[in-house]
């Protein structure tokens, strides 16, 4: 895509117009970028209804294909939480801060999945989407946030769960609840941000996919989602604030449940961290993008 | 409406050589990288195609040196052999990717439509699919439903409309793809060869259309092989070759130059069957390769025997771009030929007085036989020829909806007056 400057038509030329029209049309420059790439966010805007497009195109049709549709967003976390509650809660007895563990770990599956697949589909949806992007122009931006907020829907089906479950357990929400947006925000931004990277990548490198599932167990068992973050010493949390999904899932129970504490310099490491991130991977998406019709 | 729409000046692409600029296995990094680390991960992190990342690699002009301006209220038809650099500009027109060199100011906003139905789903409905392809294309909800009802007239699939496009038939999908896109209300219109599909019917509908958005005072830009369609749709033709624009101006006189200077369709290489090397089929008129309605036409074909041929014989059919054989000629029926020696060559054909087809892209198909082995051996790839846009039948044009033969009629009137008749 190239750098395009916006100017209206320049006044000489109005001048030979025939009418108002074309002093009303704008003038696009189709020219080879260089130097620093602004991030487009003006353009992103006018084609939000692009955005919307795509994303309703991927929840509508991954619903329409599967028996089960919707019920799979709950069936799935449900699932690996009563592997992990037989396993890490009754015979390893992993310790979950006084609260029940089939709660203490769901509430961390949901921003866990939400996360998870945010950035597998991230990474994979410039090349999932070769065909438009090699045979129309829109701000490619867009193609990774559509999935990213695809995956929202199956979260807020899953979250009713956890509500059920918070009834059945006795657990009363505190104030705390009013950040959660923030930390489903935070999922969000902390998949985008690794999955602009990979994503960019993995038009060149197809090696992508094949580590993608890998990079994804991985961390989840760097993450307190089967433990709590308690069991690091805390000398140590903040560097555990490294990886941005402690800080998320830490932060989400905290916010949910009230119970454990918040999550203060582990969770700061992780907003640092995400941003940087973040800006990085919006940068080197931009950069990387003008070849994306060419390469992918 | 003089206002220029769009102003190419020097617009160059480089692209590496081969088919596609092909992606790489991170192993080939890996190992690069322990070769040199530093500068050769480097340069795959910022990896860019006209960073000329490393210089070994053989690079080529897709599009050089590319000028010229369109003025709104135009259609300009690209003319260009495969290859040429069309799809290219197009591609660089509608921002899908950019130049290497130079530059193009665009008035308006741009519209385009490079291949059939980018981003339908086929598990969705035709409805979802229009609202969906109508945002991939840049259009506002609101606008296209407002266009809904005119846009499912426009592809007749009224009644599947709410059918997912998985169980349309192939018409079906490529009209409603169409519609959506014709329904577009940029100032500039790029298309790309996507009507070549679709039925004539319907491809006339899509030209009629097209005439109708030009006289509103837009631009369209379209690339076709097809050289009537041209025509009958564009005002101008630029084309390109090799990437350089080598003639721009009035359609026709671009489309008779180009097919003039076109080679005699020949084989491109030399076709091999079992038992002959065809080193060239040539078809053309008295002004060589230029065929026009009603002209006198050779067809020759040059080749060797690799084997001694007892009783040599020659088929041609001549056949429509949608592979509907016209007629066909023997050259038994009309010749005989002696037997030829291994190592021989040998040129037979026909002369044809008065071919009696119709302006428009056709073929042939070569057999090489030996009867007297009974052998009859098809020579592997066609020849493409054109017939030529003339006055068939005095001034007027005569397009694909009269089919592709021509008669050679007169009229016939009678008028019986029944008042005058009784005295
Ligand atoms: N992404 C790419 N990477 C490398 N080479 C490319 C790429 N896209 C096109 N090319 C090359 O650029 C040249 C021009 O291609 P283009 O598609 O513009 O031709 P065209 O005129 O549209 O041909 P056709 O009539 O077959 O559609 C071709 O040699 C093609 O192989
Ligand atoms: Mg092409």
């Amino acid at each position: 895509m190239s750098d395009m400057t916006i100017i209206g038509a320049t006044s000489s030329r109005s001048v030979s117009a025939p009418s108002v029209r074309r002093a009303e049309l704008r003038r696009i420059r189709i020219e080879p970028s260089t130097g620093w790439i602004s991030l487009g966010l003006k353009d992103l805007w006018q084609y939000r209804e692009l955005l919307y497009f795509l994303t309703w195109r991927d929840i509508k049709v991954r619903y329409k294909q599967t028996a089960l549709g919707a019920a799979w967003a709950v069936i799935q976390p449900l699932f690996t939480m009563l592997v992990f509650t037989l396993f890490f809660g009754r015979l390893a007895k992993v310790p979950s801060d006084g609260i029940p563990y089939p709660l203490f770990s769901y509430t961390a599956l949901l921003p866990w999945q939400l996360f998870a697949y945010a950035l597998t589909e991230s990474s994979n949806s410039v090349v999932a989407n070769e065909r438009l992007i090699t045979k129309v122009y829109f701000p490619r931006l867009v193609v990774p946030l559509a999935s990213i907020f695809a995956g929202l829907v199956d979260f807020v089906i899953a979250f009713t769960l956890v509500v059920g479950m918070m009834v059945w357990y006795g657990v009363r929400p505190t104030w705390a609840i009013l950040t959660l947006p923030f930390f489903v925000v935070f999922a969000m931004a902390t998949a985008l941000g690794v999955g602009l990277w990979l994503s960019a990548l993995n038009v060149q490198y197809r090696d992508v996919r094949y580590t993608l599932n890998f990079i994804v167990q991985f961390w989840l068992f760097a993450s307190p989602v089967a433990y709590s973050s308690t069991l690091v010493p805390a000398r140590w949390r903040p560097f555990y604030g490294l990886n941005p999904m402690a800080g998320v899932i830490e932060g989400f129970r905290w916010a949910l449940l009230g119970k454990a504490q918040a999550p203060g310099a582990m969770l700061g490491v992780s907003v640092v961290v995400v941003g940087i991130v973040l800006v990085g991977g919006l940068y080197y998406y931009r950069r990387m993008e003008k070849t994306f019709a060419d390469v992918v | 409406m003089t206002d220029v729409a769009i102003r190419c000046e020097g617009l160059a692409k480089q692209y590496r050589i081969g088919e596609r600029e092909s992606y790489k296995a991170l192993r080939d990094v890996i190992t690069d990288a322990f070769a040199s680390p530093f500068h050769r991960f480097r340069s795959a992190l910022r990896h860019s195609s006209n960073g000329a990342a490393s210089k070994e690699e053989p690079y080529f002009w897709a599009l050089d040196d590319v000028s010229f301006e369109i003025k709104s209220g135009e259609v300009v038809g690209i003319i260009g052999r495969n290859g040429a650099g069309k799809s290219t500009l197009l591609k660089i027109l509608s921002r899908i990717t950019e130049p290497t060199r130079g530059h193009a100011d665009v008035w308006g906003r741009i519209g385009s439509l490079l291949e059939v139905g980018t981003g339908f789903h086929p598990e969705l409905t035709g409805r979802d699919n229009i609202f969906l392809n109508g945002a991939i294309l840049g259009m506002r909800r609101a606008e296209v439903a407002r266009k809904f009802d005119q846009i499912v007239a426009f592809a007749e699939v009224e009644k599947f409309i709410d059918t997912p496009v998985k169980r349309y038939s192939s018409g079906m999908y490529v009209r409603l793809a169409f519609a959506v896109a014709a329904h577009m209300e940029t100032e500039i219109l790029l298309v790309d060869e996507v009507l070549a599909v679709g039925d004539a019917q319907f491809q006339k509908k899509c030209f009629e259309k097209f005439r109708q958005i030009s006289t509103g005072g837009r631009a369209i830009v379209f690339v076709s092989h097809n050289m009537s369609a041209m025509r009958t749709v564009c005002q101008k033709g630029i084309v390109l070759d090799r990437g350089k624009v080598t003639e721009h101006g009035e359609i026709n006189k671009v489309a008779d130059r180009y097919l003039e200077n076109m080679q005699p369709d020949l084989l491109s290489n030399e076709a091999e069957t079992a038992s002959f090397i065809v080193e060239e089929i040539y078809i053309g008129s008295e002004e060589g390769s230029v065929i026009k309605t009603f002209d006198d036409v050779k067809i020759r074909v040059k080749a060797k025997a690799k084997t001694d041929i007892v009783d040599p014989g020659l088929y041609v059919g001549l056949l429509s771009r949608d592979n509907q054989r016209i007629t066909a000629l023997d050259l038994k029926d009309f010749q005989t030929v002696p037997g030829i020696t291994s190592g021989d060559s040998f040129e037979l054909g026909f002369d044809i007085s008065a071919l009696p087809i119709l302006p428009g892209s056709y073929e042939l198909e070569v057999f090489l036989k030996d009867l007297g082995h009974h052998k009859i051996e098809l020579v592997p790839g066609r020849v493409g020829f054109d017939v030529v846009e003339s006055p068939v039948y005095g001034g007027r044009k005569i397009d694909s909806w009269y089919g592709q033969v021509g008669l050679r009629a007169c009229g016939f009137a009678k008028v019986t007056s029944l008042i005058n008749s009784d005295q």
